[in-house]
């Protein structure tokens, strides 16, 4: 959608770096326009009446001046600050997770309101949700489905054959599973439980309201997770950093375990 | 502009400058004719503060302060509080604290915050060195003066648990800094009223 001279959107803060004198850059996923890139003067000052307003996380509703090089942000109102999140490292770090893979999945300019409203929806289920790896589960298939990458579980991608109730592979190259009988169509295919391909198919296909009810093991949570980050490392071809730090900080949870941190592993 | 017409020593200059942090292509161009305009040793002088910044400077071996003399004026001085600790981002934090008038306790600047979104972890940070001065130190209290940022309550999240078996009272600027605000660009009223009201983080 082409933009005018000034415009207007709700807006989630993805990317921030620091330009100018105290200005920052935000990279910011809008509602009406998809992502775009615009700088908030003056926004590392305090006095400013955007700083507080175009934090990390925050859902805000922005106004905008065309600029010659790049957009202006002429003035910030909060939606949702998730103060929640920025108060509980684990938390911050799924919210990280959040933004980062929208950020990789979408193109300046490219706009797709649902894709908006499913992580505006992700980051206010995310200070509260209990399980937070069975939320990051459902926010990658859905994000997937929006963007054209929506894993093929109900059919074999080699064959077409309908998937039945037993353990299967699944291809990343073939985005979706693979009968046993068609495993050497793709030789890096990982081996996946039926019961992990259960849960898939029930996150891909219900309302979180109901996903949200479901309680895993821990050994599932772990399989599902080393599913699902190999086939998105594969889409992206490169590591995600914020999965990098939550793997450090699972590492440290052992040796600094906090009874009162939700649970991360 | 066409990058080939100009000869290589400019260009390279205008290259270093535009690595700078808020300096632009555009910036970074106009400091260079500005340089090469000027008079023979103002170029001279910049070169020669250049070289003396690399020569001359270092880490502070306690406090990891920017310095000449290891350990810094600020370690070095008796007439400071040895029982009140401040932790900071940055050394322009520190000095932004300094101003302040607020604070007459040690320092421990990090280089640096935790960013879950960056992949920066305490790692990277001169967090072990933290640990292991309040461990072997006598701290009576840790005041985390990291940024109202994401990163900043990040990091002081993590050093409140790093912390926590250490029996050291732990305390955080008082909220009313805008979240996003950076300590550096905050005034020193400010800056002293957060200081003041400074409460126990957990
Ligand atoms: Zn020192």
């Amino acid at each position: 959608m082409s933009r005018e001279r000034t415009f207007r959107s709700e807006a989630i803060v993805l990317r921030r770096t620091d330009f100018g004198e105290a200005d920052r850059l935000l990279t910011l996923y809008t509602r009406e326009f998809g992502k775009i890139t615009a700088v908030a003067k003056g926004a590392r000052k305090p006095q400013s009446r955007k700083t507080g307003h175009v934090e990390l996380f925050m859902r805000s509703k922005l106004f905008f001046a065309k600029g010659r090089d790049i957009d202006v942000i002429t003035q910030a109102e909060m939606v949702a600050g998730y103060a929640a999140l920025r108060a509980d490292l684990v938390r911050a770090t799924y919210a990280s997770y959040v933004v980062e893979l929208l950020d990789r999945f979408t193109v300046e300019d490219d706009h797709n309101i649902s894709i908006y409203d499913l992580v505006a929806n992700t980051l206010d289920a995310l200070t509260t949700a209990e399980d937070l790896l069975l939320l990051a589960r459902f926010y990658e298939l859905r994000l997937l489905g929006l963007t054209g990458f929506r894993p093929q579980l109900f059919q074999c991608v080699a064959s077409s054959e309908p998937i039945l109730e037993e353990d299967q592979f699944f291809s990343a190259e073939l985005g979706g599973l693979l009968r046993p009988a068609y495993q050497e169509q793709d030789r890096r295919a990982v081996p996946i439980t039926a019961v992990s391909v259960k849960v898939l198919r029930y996150l891909q296909t219900r309302p979180w309201e109901m996903v949200s009810s479901l309680r895993l093991k821990r050994p599932l949570h772990r399989d599902l997770e080393s599913i699902m980050h190999h086939y998105l490392t594969y889409i992206l071809e490169r590591n995600l950093k914020s999965v990098d730090f939550l793997y450090r900080l699972r590492r440290e949870a052992e040796l600094f375990a906090s009874p009162d941190s939700p649970m991360i592993s | 502009m066409a990058h080939n017409v100009l000869p290589q020593p400019v260009q390279r200059l205008i290259d270093e400058f535009a690595r700078l942090p808020g300096i632009g292509p555009k910036s970074a161009s106009r400091l260079t004719f500005f340089l090469l305009r000027g008079a023979e040793n103002q170029a001279l002088e910049l070169a020669s503060a250049l070289q003396e910044l690399q020569a001359r400077t270092r880490f502070c071996s306690v406090c990891f302060n920017i310095t000449e003399m290891d350990p810094c004026v600020v370690c070095e001085d008796s007439g400071r509080d040895p029982n009140l600790l401040c932790v900071v981002e940055e050394p322009l934090d520190l000095l932004a604290i300094e101003r302040s008038r607020a604070f007459n306790g040690r320092y421990h600047v990090l280089h640096g915050a935790i960013s879950p979104v960056e992949g920066v972890g305490p790692e990277d940070l001169r967090v072990a060195e933290l640990v292991e001065r309040v461990q072997g130190g006598t701290f009576r209290e840790i005041i985390l003066a990291t940024n109202p940022t994401l990163e900043g309550e990040s990091t002081a999240l993590y050093l409140q648990r790093r912390l926590a078996g250490t029996k050291v009272k732990i305390t955080r600027l008082a909220r009313g800094l805008p979240i996003g605000g950076d300590l550096e660009y905050t005034d020193e009223i400010t800056l002293s009223r957060a200081l003041e009201g400074r409460q126990e983080f957990s």
